[in-house]
């Protein structure tokens, strides 16, 4: 990343701005996920509510961001260090929203849980294990963006194969429940979707941090594997 | 395929150093020139760009006190632009040269274009007619003016001089065409139709473009070359130069942060 300041210093500001945006919608993305554990765990139903109404603002962020990208991009005509940002950002927030969802949808399946008097975390085992890994990859994803850090991004990457490995695992143990005991089916299949929707976020972790590595270095990691090594 | 990548040389510049009377402008520039695509040359006020770009015609023998070491060789017959046994007038049939602003003859449209050719010695009217239509439709301009080759060319808008300039420089067949700055006084819609021309002339004719607008240097070129204080910084393909540049001061100037 470029360091140095631009000849227009409001081109500097906007630019700033766009940053600080992205890490202000990444902080409301990461509380909507650890809240959706923590409802999970504590059977706190309550604040299923408050991730519902944060997914608001999320949402409104992003179509803010993707706005702040567009006037940049026909005003400034970004290029080189300045154009990567910009593009990685139009790409970062759509993950960070779809990370946003994901919690939404984790925190809507134990509230079902709860509701139907069932108490999920005694159910799929390891889910919170999976889950605090996954909301990690999430923290250091933005970590890595705000300090334009590419080691750090690739450490997410990497990491995510330790998550699809966990989700697979959790799966199978679910499938055993259910065809030892037929009664826990209807909790089982949710928390399987709670279980992929972990699994999900862990990947948008990752699209984040190869993008953050697009712009710090300008390589496409994505389709890769060679490259994360 | 990396050797159907490698685009084959019509220039190269070797060790070349350019001397103001004490003062040395360029400094070993080592750079290729590839044949029929396009090289934008950019950099700051002052860098060195055009001095470079007029060595290539020779221009600077029309003063005394500069000096020229190192070689400019042209290829395919790999001669040395530079060397004392070439005749400039030769180099100038083989480099056409597009400047700033337009700067037609105060003469007719058909004799701005006719001009090269007779000094080259060419008189037989129906040659000459032949090859003045090819230039000016080369030049993408014919269309407007071929109704009126006798109206005197400075009544042409800005644009239409600038294409017939172009026109001008295409007649006498040249290899390597150099533009400096040849939009930097034209409105928006002439500026886009000098782009599209010189997108639709590299098919023929390898171009070489010093352009104060970057955007306009990623448009049009396929190389790039980065200039600063009489040095290259840096060459490479556009795409790759305006994406991911290698060197810090080249990215600096191209995202602005200058100073």
């Amino acid at each position: 990343m470029n360091d140095s300041q631009h000849l227009s210093s409001q081109f500097d500001e906007d630019l700033s701005r766009l940053r600080t945006h992205v890490l202000q919608m990444g902080g409301l993305v990461e509380t909507q996920v650890s809240g959706a554990i923590d409802a999970y765990t504590t059977g706190e139903v309550a604040s299923v509510k408050s991730i519902v109404e944060t997914d608001r603002k999320v949402n409104e962020l992003e179509k803010a961001i993707d706005d702040d990208c567009a006037h940049i991009i026909a005003k400034r005509q970004p290029a080189a260090s300045d154009l990567r940002l910009v593009l990685g950002i139009s790409k970062i927030v759509t993950d960070l929203e779809r990370a946003g969802d994901e919690a939404k949808k984790i925190a809507k399946g134990v509230r079902r849980i709860y509701e139907a008097g069932h108490m999920p975390s005694q159910y799929g085992v390891g889910i919170r294990h999976l889950a605090e890994a996954a909301l990690a990859m999430v923290r250091q994803a933005l970590d890595a963006f705000a300090r334009m850090d590419g080691e750090r991004a690739l450490a997410v990457i990497r990491a995510d194969n330790d998550v699809d490995v966990e989700f697979k695992s959790i799966i199978r143990q679910l499938i055993t429940h259910m065809m030892e005991d037929p009664r826990t089916i209807t909790t089982s299949i949710e928390i399987i979707s709670i279980a992929r929707a972990i699994e999900r976020i862990g990947d948008h972790a990752k699209n984040i941090s190869e993008q953050v590595i697009f712009v710090v270095e300008g390589r496409d990691i994505r389709h890769n594997k060679e490259a994360i090594k | 395929m990396q050797i159907h990548d490698q685009p084959q040389l019509k220039a190269e510049a070797r060790n070349f150093n350019f001397f103001y009377g004490e003062a040395q402008a360029l400094k070993k520039i080592n750079m290729p020139i590839y044949d029929k695509k396009v090289t934008a040359l950019i950099g700051p006020s002052g860098c060195g760009k055009s001095t470079y770009l007029r060595s290539f015609n020779r221009m600077h023998d029309l003063y005394p006190g500069n000096r020229y070491e190192g070689e400019i060789r042209f290829f395919p017959d790999n001669t040395n632009l530079l060397s004392p046994e070439v005749d400039p007038i030769e180099v100038r049939m083989r480099v056409g040269m597009v400047f700033q602003k337009p700067n037609p003859f105060p003469k007719t449209i058909y004799e701005n274009v006719a001009y090269g050719l007779r000094v080259r010695g060419e008189n037989n009217k129906r040659v000459l007619d032949d090859k003045v239509e090819q230039a000016l439709r080369g030049a993408a301009i014919w269309e407007e003016v071929k109704d009126r080759l006798q109206d005197l060319a400075p009544n042409l808008s800005g644009g239409q001089q600038q294409r017939l300039c172009i026109a001008r420089a295409l007649a006498t067949d040249p290899e390597l065409l150099l533009f400096d700055e040849p939009t930097s006084a034209l409105d928006p819609i002439a500026t886009g139709a000098i782009e599209e021309l010189v997108h639709e002339l590299k098919k023929r004719v390898t171009i070489l473009i010093v352009t104060h607008n970057m955007q306009q240097a990623a448009r049009v070129s396929d190389y790039t070359a980065y200039m600063y204080l009489g040095e290259m910084v840096e060459f490479g393909k556009t795409d790759e130069i305006f994406i991911k540049p290698k060197d810090k001061r080249t990215e600096d100037y191209i995202t602005g942060r200058m100073g």
